[in-house]
């Protein structure tokens, strides 16, 4: 039987914009969570992710250094921080959704799990 | 080897006003940096200067500068770099050494200009199309609508006053991350293409610029912060060979987690980070604790600059308005949906755009379906609905603004938070990104005697 999990259980991250784009940072909270991460979330899952906001094309960044992944995501804020008739104008909370989002729990799970507090 | 202190105490205009306080307090910095100017701030400082040649700044920096008399009083060597300024650096400027001399303190303070781009836009264009970086279209094609046009300059007019004996440094439009690269420039003169140092410098006046969000603010960790209510500013003290701790004086202070999430926001490429003063590559740096809340960062790397600076433009683009409803279940999702369909028929005029939220049940990521559904199904206790709109014609938003009262009697039952008035019209400025040859501008100081 395979068990669920969420991204947050193995990552941590933040959004912002840029102008029309947002822009979502996903972080591993250890090397062996960012090696999955690498590995899975591509461009392509999260730009069917996010399907139904009807993003453009998602473009991927790796910092290794800092064990995360830089999604940006084209014209995915309905105009911005100017135009957008949305709550969130920015994409400040789209970290959050894609962090919510359901995996099967990799087989070594235990060594991605956030173990302790950071320092 | 030597080091310097700079800390942020301001992230964007709105942001806490007693940090700066505590910051200049606590943190024995030697530059205290106040970013105010967000993308879209500058387009409504460039309306309030059409209306008054006086004002056009942001007005928040007087009021946080005549609290920090008493701190300047006690730190002498305290200096302050902040793009208060806006739209009017040199009003800014004046009205800053006025309180300051009513305070008795003799304070030299610079004026850096050469950012705004809107009295010579015509000329200007004859030679820069400004196309929009996103779209490719030249700006004339909305050239009568523009309302404010800013270069964002780098560090360098930063330096120069500083070296000209600055205590106080008012800009308009630079790059946020500059603010800390003038200082650090100044206290260890670094070459103008020593990369390396200009890139971590960028990444970590990069890290302070949005204050508490570098230690504390926003981190998914949040549990841990600790007590809210006195987050910590940030500071970094940076050395010679371009490698700087920070902390910050209050809270959790800055660890792994905190800090990655801050590098990576908001950059596009983290490798190549674009600044006025260098192209830097955020990925090359290395993060080593020193304590619990403190964390090293050297190795950066950086590229030359690029020729180019990027320019900021803001044009009319019709007005917008948004009001909120309570609405108390059972089913409020369904009567939410009902009530903001009702209400835009009730104007009884197509808009350019439209949208209703239930805000409770998915709104920040409409289309997720999920949540919206299973909202329905918990049957909440209540949504928030809003309801927004956007045209170019005035009169007709202000038909819609109209029409959320009439629901707490129309409606269906549940329908209550309507205590705010109407909502309130406002106009749209919409963004156009782009950018101009460096040659074509010139960055000024001027020190006000």
């Amino acid at each position: 039987m395979t068990t669920t999990i969420r991204l947050s259980d193995i990552a941590h991250g933040r959004s912002g914009d840029k102008g029309n784009h947002a822009n979502i940072a996903i972080i591993g909270y250890t090397q062996t969570a960012y090696d999955w991460l690498r590995d899975h979330l591509t461009a392509e899952v999260v730009a069917n992710y996010f399907k139904p906001m009807q993003p453009g094309k998602v473009e991927r960044f790796e910092a290794a250094n800092v064990l995360g992944l830089n999604f940006l995501v084209h014209d995915i804020l309905a105009g911005g921080a100017s135009r957008s008739l949305r709550i969130d104008t920015q994409g400040k909370t789209l970290a959050l959704t894609l962090l919510q989002m359901e995996i099967e729990a990799p087989a070594n799970l235990d060594a991605m799990l956030r173990t302790k507090e950071p320092t | 080897m030597k080091t310097t202190r700079i800390g942020n105490g301001c992230g964007f205009w709105g942001d806490n006003v007693d940090a700066p306080i505590r910051l200049a307090q606590r943190g024995k910095l030697d530059y205290l940096t106040l970013e105010y100017l967000a993308e879209l701030t500058m387009s409504i400082l460039a309306l309030q200067k059409q209306r008054d040649p006086q004002a056009g700044f942001a007005t928040d920096f007087l009021d946080v500068l005549q609290r920090l008399t008493p701190i300047l009083a006690q730190q002498p060597n305290l200096k302050i770099i902040t793009n208060a300024g806006g739209m009017n650096p040199l009003g800014c400027a004046q009205r800053a050494r006025d309180v300051l001399k009513q305070a008795g303190m003799a304070r030299r303070v610079a004026v850096v200009s050469g950012d705004d781009l809107l009295p010579r836009l015509d000329a200007l264009l004859v030679h820069q199309p400004l196309v929009n970086l996103d779209t490719g279209t030249p700006l004339q094609s909305i050239r009568a609508r523009v309302v404010s046009a800013n270069a964002y300059l780098g560090a360098k007019p930063i330096a120069d006053a500083l070296a000209r004996g600055a205590d106080i440094v008012i800009t308009g439009r630079v790059a946020d991350a500059s603010l800390a690269v003038g200082p650090a420039m100044h206290e260890f003169g670094w070459r103008w293409d020593d990369w390396d140092r200009l890139s971590a410098a960028s990444v970590a006046g990069h890290l302070i610029e949005c204050g508490a969000q570098v230690c504390g603010g926003l981190w998914c960790n949040w549990r841990e912060v600790g007590d809210l209510s006195d987050i910590g500013y940030p500071y970094v003290d940076l050395a010679d060979d371009g490698s700087f701790t920070i902390s910050s004086d209050a809270g959790p202070g800055v660890n792994r987690e905190t800090l990655a999430e801050q590098l990576l926001y908001e950059v596009g490429d983290p490798a190549r980070y674009l600044t006025p003063d260098v192209v830097a590559d955020f990925t090359s740096v290395a993060l080593e604790a020193m304590d619990d809340r403190t964390q090293r960062v050297h190795g950066a790397r950086g590229q030359a600059a690029t020729g180019t600076y990027k320019v900021s433009i803001a044009y009319r683009d019709g007005f917008m308005a948004s009001g909120m409803l309570t609405i108390a279940g059972p089913d409020a999702v369904a009567k939410a949906r009902l009530c903001g369909d009702a209400l835009l028929r009730r104007v009884g005029v197509t808009f350019g755009r439209s949208n209703v939220e239930c805000l409770g049940a998915g709104a920040c990521a409409p289309g997720l379906s999920e949540p919206e559904a299973s909202a329905r199904a918990a049957g909440l206790a209540e949504v928030v609905l809003r309801v927004s709109v956007h045209d170019a014609d005035r009169a007709k938003v202000e038909r819609f603004t109209k029409e959320f009262a009439p629901l707490v009697t129309s409606g269906p039952p549940g329908v209550t938070g309507y205590t705010t008035g109407r909502p309130k019209v406002r106009e749209v400025f919409a963004y156009w990104p782009s950018l101009i040859e460096k040659t074509a501008i010139e960055p000024s100081v001027e020190i006000l005697t």
